[in-house]
């Protein structure tokens, strides 16, 4: 019930936010865009795949992190009140989360609304496409609640939340190529394999790439992925590793959150 | 009451001031941040009834002893109660608080009807309620508008009638004056002098002790994290042969630097 209340109190003052609605905006344009100038439906979605993959971390760990520090003082005030922390944390979440991942559905699904392509079918992948997304925003809207609550200094928890959205989408790359130039005598899948579940945003690649039968084409950790364990089970076990990766920032931030002196 | 008044003193053991029951009570509580100790051992009893100062220096304590009393720390060792309910028995001992915290910062999206009616909402619909300081700030004019558009200055009267919006019976107010003009400041006392006589007890800090002569009953003093001093104003007076609160706290700290 707690929960209920502040989710709702988050939604309204989130609808009002500037930056939610330049959000919207900037993901609607962009999707627009890529449909009309992108050439057909598939290969659009092909492009869109990278926004959300780089686009949607960033913004959803970033926002969230300053967010929560900007309402660190209307938390203390809701603290106060007898609430417990538990049922306040989770409304908190819930409040962040359901937002940005609207935002996200809305801006990117829209456009495939007025632009849906006649010729070829863009069902599935558009679904796993808003999936990916939303598990995305799910992922780093928690790392940004860790962030926050870990670090007290404000540019601190801003600089982890920063690094965090970097080590997923760029180094880790790096570090993966690193790995398979380095030792490219040895078999690599099973190490490959492991080096990709610990990443939400190569988990979020591998499930689009899965979807578009295209995994073979689109880079090592995808092909590896498909000859290991299949489109389907492929997909399952990547959105369980995303799932896992949603819920052990949570845990860790509810704990934090549950023992924290403000 | 006068005379259970008189039998708290800095030298009584805690343990002989259990009645009548206390709005706050703290017994050798201690707080720790990292290797800072801010609270070594704080007894103190905030009586029923009576608007009760809490002073002292900066780091003295004052703002750790709120948090912990709010719930937002929790203590190391010792004992807190509020009413009788011990703190860390759960969140609903503070159905009877209502909090002014120094600074409102609301969500700067939402209107001043929303900020009051999601605190309404967490606290269920059979509360009393006390509307009287929306009424005499004027704030009905202000209440639709998104509080980042309100001044500094209606935003604390916002803060403080949302404080005594659900008749509490403990008042928390954490320098409440701080950032009202002279009438909206007077308006605030009126209301906390009449609040304490129908019955609440009021907890508060402030710097300006001149205002406080008039509104304090009692007195805490806190010096590095424990209680250098409690008891009424006037015994306060007394002892230190000071007419004015200002005075007295002085010699208080000389007393203790010599």
């Amino acid at each position: 019930m707690t929960s209920a209340k502040v989710l709702r109190y988050e939604l309204q003052d989130l609808r009002r936010s500037r930056w939610m609605l330049g959000y919207a905006l900037l993901l609607l344009l962009l999707t627009d865009a890529l449909l009309r100038f992108g050439g057909g439906g598939p290969r659009a979605v092909l492009s869109l795949m990278n926004v959300v993959l780089v686009f949607v971390p960033l913004v959803s760990v970033v926002f969230g992190t300053m967010y929560l520090y900007g309402a660190r003082d209307f938390i203390e005030l809701l603290l106060a009140q007898p609430v417990g922390r538990g049922s306040l944390f989770a409304g908190l979440y819930a409040g962040l989360a359901a937002p940005l991942s609207l935002t996200f559905l809305l801006g990117v699904g829209s456009p495939f609304l007025w632009n849906a392509p006649a010729d070829t079918p863009v069902g599935a992948p558009l679904m796993m496409l808003l999936a990916a997304g939303v598990l995305l925003t799910l992922v780093f809207t928690a790392l940004a609640f860790l962030a926050s609550l870990v670090f007290e200094d404000r540019a601190k928890g801003l600089g982890a939340a920063i690094l965090a959205w970097l080590a997923a989408t760029v180094l880790y790359d790096a570090l993966i190529v690193l790995v398979a130039t380095v030792s490219s005598d040895y078999p690599l899948e099973l190490p490959l394999l492991g080096l990709t579940l610990l990443n939400p945003v190569d988990l979020g690649r591998v499930l689009l790439l899965l979807q578009f039968d295209t995994a073979a084409l689109m880079g090592y950790t995808g092909a590896v992925f498909e000859r290991f364990f299949g489109s389907v089970l492929g997909i399952a076990v990547a959105s369980g590793a995303l799932a896992l990766w949603c819920a052990a920032p949570l845990a860790l931030a509810r704990r934090r959150f549950g023992r924290k002196d403000f | 009451m006068n005379s259970a008044v008189r039998s708290i003193s800095p030298g009584d053991a805690p343990g002989t001031l259990a009645l009548p029951r206390m709005a706050v009570a703290a017994e050798g509580l201690t707080k720790r941040f990292g290797r800072l100790e801010v609270l070594r051992g704080v007894d103190l009893a905030v009586r029923p009834g009576r608007v009760t100062a809490l002073l002292g220096p900066n780091a003295a304590g004052k703002s750790t002893f709120l948090k912990l009393l709010l719930g937002l720390a929790r203590p190391d060792g010792g004992s807190l109660t509020v009413c009788g309910t011990p703190v860390a028995a759960g969140p609903e001992y503070r159905m009877r608080i209502g909090y002014m915290p120094q600074q409102a910062r609301f969500p700067e999206n939402l209107t001043g009807r929303e900020v009051v009616r999601l605190l309404r909402d967490l606290r269920g619909d059979e509360v009393p309620e006390d509307d009287e300081l929306f009424g005499t700030f004027d704030l009905a004019r202000e209440m639709d508008k998104p509080v980042r558009t309100l001044s500094g200055g209606t935003r604390q009267k916002l803060n403080a009638a949302t404080a005594f919006m659900f008749r509490p019976s403990l008042l928390v107010l954490d320098e409440p004056t701080a950032g009202l003009d002279p009438i909206a400041s007077g308006v605030l006392k009126e209301k906390i002098a009449r609040t304490r006589d129908e019955g609440a007890s009021v907890l508060l800090t402030s710097h300006v002790l001149s205002e406080l002569d008039e509104l304090a009953d009692d007195v805490i003093f806190l010096l590095d994290g424990t209680v250098e001093f409690q008891g009424s104003l006037r015994r306060l007076r007394e002892a230190t042969a000071e007419p004015r609160l200002e005075r007295a706290i002085a010699r208080l700290m000389q007393r203790r630097r010599p």
